[in-house]
């Protein structure tokens, strides 16, 4: 049963390509129903394969197909490598992505490029299940390459509006900045061992010098930072919003993003072996991006760009369980994550496609009334994410923070503050959009190149008054701008069809229920046990705990979570007043991040990337030129000898061999 | 008159023949003309082959000569399928009005 594992990423490449081929014909909605069979089908091959895995000497399956580069002593093969780990990502990114494919076949509906978007979408699985089931590097990074593309397609999927367009470009570059580092990482690996796959090089890890581990180790998670939108390139991310919902929910929850994390951990061998400021700095770039995006999550107006800064902080607390060498909880809260963070964000996309669009969160309120499926699903992965007891997002951000505490007590704050603001945050989204008065009905609607603050002001005295009464942050600006659809006072929303509700119930249980993989006592650790042997640890006996200490981490963490969501609950209830003081500018423009990059860029790095194209228009492009005007201006003088007169060449001949006489005659005869 | 200076006779004959013909053919501008010096030169060179092999008692000279009389042959039918070629298509026309093919 484990040789079908080929399968799970050739069912959605065939969807692609049939989509490629008949997409246009099958139309709305058949062609989404094909690309959700697809990954369905590759959901339960994976079933399948799980149970035949079982069966395998120590749980893994490798396999090679056929021999993809052989140059030399250079050989890549197209192979597998099925581990536990692997199987537990192909299991959570082949689920959570048909949930998602299903949940476009409603949120799509209408669109005009309908069957392109699940095109692209089944790329996207494709090269996402490429990229963990590859058994060597350069398979992996082709999996990399993909749903860096794919990203590229979808996040400016609709392209007609400047900013879209240029979110995917942006997108685009920053994933390219870590791939220098996943390339170079590669360099480093082939040069080292002479070999890319991974059952060769990471055993031999031990072998080399450590100075070239640390070093392909730093590659990676240069890499990784890129693709998982960690400081200093997480600016790609809250970006990606731009794209259709399902979208975000799918880079966000089942792919992309989860791809530095999982490279992290395939390669703990060369974690566990590189210098040890290696891992220190890994979790202190987790911890501090944990933090500063969920500073930077209370702000934000767009509910869409809550949750994108909540994903980037919520990766932030991977790559801290990563740097203390916790990788199964890395997994596991990528898995958890990817449970409650799809529900938030299907839901988050059923509430705008519920309210014609809109986006901004000032313009929300009491939707509970309206969409109660939306409200209920949203409001458990929620919990899940603050970390109540006994949701999914409580047992393996705990454990995290656990495990951050053997580290360092440093990280541990950190981590533990994070957890504070994250579920103020969220709470805070959750009031505003599901409770209170609905606000559409008072606050006018900003009309197409307008802010919400100059539609308030534009407006006629009572009404900004009233506004203003009902939402005093009205008159915060943003840039960018959060999108505004133009439903008005008199609109009443809707609960969204049956394909969108489903996915979100089914994703909502989960959030609630995901915890149970993995509960630190006794004998629950289903999910450490099975991933256990994907990994090498530098030192083991750091990670033990007793049951006690267990129990006061998780308490500690339980009470955080409540501390954060009461907090939400006592501001965003109730008291407006201090409502507008509490969302701090310097957050709301993401600490300045975006403004400082593009003052650096445009001034500075302006002016070295001319001096750089500069010496390329002049010196490389000079030089290649060169030699080929050389050879045109003296294959122009040269041709002038073939003149086309047959008696010229023939005084030519005469001449020669008169030349040849005289040096036989001279030189030779002579001896 | 002895046997060796009878050879340089002919080696001398064959030289002016060979020059006879390259002058020719560099001179003449008639196709046909053209054609029959280069014919003129391959009989000086086959010329020479002979005195040769009769100088020096060796029976190869000749034999090369039947490879060059071979050849020549084959050479003057291409060579005169070409100038028909061109008579049909441009009468009168000389070798220096044939220059298409220069660069």
């Amino acid at each position: 049963m484990v040789e079908l594992v080929w399968l799970i990423p050739m069912l959605p490449l065939v969807g692609f390509v049939a989509l490629l081929l008949l997409g246009k014909r099958l139309g709305d909605p058949w062609a989404g129903w094909l690309a959700t069979a697809m990954v369905g089908a590759s959901f339960v091959t994976a079933c399948i394969v799980f149970v035949g895995l079982l069966g395998q000497h120590e749980n893994t399956y490798e396999n090679t197909y056929f021999s993809w580069i052989p140059a030399g002593s250079f050989r890549v093969d197209f192979n597998a490598l099925l581990d536990p780990m692997s199987m537990a990502m192909v299991l959570f990114i082949t689920s959570i992505s048909t949930l998602i494919h299903l949940y476009s076949i409603g949120y799509m509906h209408g669109d005009e490029k309908y069957w392109k978007f699940f095109l692209y979408l089944n790329l996207f699985v494709f090269s996402m299940l490429v990229l963990v089931l590859g058994g060597n590097l350069l398979l992996t990074f082709l999996g990399w390459e993909g749903v860096g593309t794919c990203s590229y397609f979808l996040i400016s999927f609709w392209f007609n509006k400047e900013a879209n367009a240029s979110a995917g470009k942006k997108a685009f570059i920053t994933n390219r900045i870590g791939d220098w580092g996943f390339m170079v990482a590669m360099f480093f690996v082939f040069a080292t061992f002479g070999t890319l796959n991974y059952n060769e090089f990471l055993p031999a890890a031990g072998s080399a010098a450590q100075t070239t581990v640390t070093i392909i180790a730093v590659m990676l998670f240069i890499g990784a930072i890129g693709k998982s939108a960690q400081i200093p390139l997480y600016i790609w991310l809250p970006d990606a919003m731009a794209g259709p919902t399902p979208v975000s929910a799918l880079i966000h929850a089942a792919t992309m993003v989860t791809g530095g994390v999982y490279l992290m951990c395939r390669i703990s061998p060369v974690l566990a072996v590189s210098a040890g400021w290696v891992p220190v700095m890994i979790a202190w770039v987790g911890a501090i991006t944990a933090l500063v995006a969920a500073t930077i999550a209370t702000a934000q107006m767009d509910i869409k760009k809550v949750l994108a800064y909540s994903t980037v902080s919520q990766l932030g607390y991977m790559f801290l369980a990563v740097g203390v060498g916790a990788y199964w909880v890395a997994i596991f809260h990528m898995i958890t994550h990817a449970f409650f963070k799809a529900c938030l964000f299907l839901g988050s996309g059923s509430v705008i496609h519920g309210m014609h669009d809109e986006q901004d969160m000032r313009r929300m309120g009491n939707l509970k009334k309206y969409m109660p499926i939306t409200a209920v699903t949203f409001m458990a992965a929620w919990l899940a994410i603050a970390g109540i007891p006994p949701f999914s997002g409580f047992w393996s951000k705990d454990e995290i923070l656990a495990y951050a505490l053997h580290a360092s007590p440093a990280l541990y704050a950190v981590g533990l503050f994070a957890a504070l603001l994250t579920a103020y945050y969220m709470s805070r989204a959750v009031y505003r959009t599901f409770y209170g008065d609905e606000k559409w009905r008072v606050v006018p609607a900003p009309e197409d190149g307008q802010t919400l603050a100059d539609a308030v002001a534009a407006a006629p005295d009572e009404e900004r008054d009233a506004a203003l009464a009902m939402v005093p942050d009205l008159v915060l600006t943003f840039d960018p701008e959060p999108t505004h659809g133009h439903l008005d006072a008199s609109y009443e929303p809707h609960e969204s069809v049956w394909m969108m509700t489903v996915p979100l119930v089914v994703l909502g249980v989960l959030s609630v229920v995901g915890g149970f993989l993995n509960i630190p006592f006794g004998n629950l650790q289903f999910l450490e046990r099975w991933l256990e042997p994907s990994f090498v640890l530098s030192n083991p006996a750091q990670l033990d705990a007793s049951t006690a200490q267990t129990v006061i981490e998780l308490t500690i963490g339980a009470i955080v979570g409540i501390i954060g969501c009461v907090a939400g609950y006592v501001l965003w209830r109730g008291r407006r007043a201090e409502q507008k003081g509490a969302q701090v500018p310097f957050f709301a423009n993401g600490w300045y991040y975006d403004i400082a990059i593009t003052r650096l860029m445009g001034g500075p790095g302006r002016i070295a990337t001319d001096a750089l194209a500069w010496f390329d228009r002049t010196v490389i492009d000079g030089f290649v030129n060169g030699i080929g005007t050389v050879a045109v201006e003296s294959g122009g003088l040269l041709r002038r000898m073939q003149s086309g007169y047959v008696r010229r060449y023939a005084l030519g001949l005469a001449l020669g061999a008169a030349v040849l006489l005289i040096f036989v005659a001279t030189r030779v005869v002579n001896l | 008159m002895s046997a060796n200076s009878l050879s340089t006779g002919y080696l001398v004959l064959s030289a002016m023949l060979f020059a006879l013909g390259a002058f020719g053919l560099m001179r003449r501008r008639n196709t046909l003309v053209m054609l029959m010096c280069i014919e003129l030169m391959l009989n000086a060179v086959n010329l020479t082959f002979v005195t040769f092999g009769r100088m020096l008692n060796d029976i190869t000279g000749q034999v090369i000569v039947f490879f060059v009389l071979v050849v020549a042959a084959a050479e003057v039918v291409v060579g005169l399928g070409l100038i028909v070629a061109i008579a049909r298509r441009r009468p009168g026309a000389t070798a220096d009005d044939i220059r298409v093919l220069r660069g």
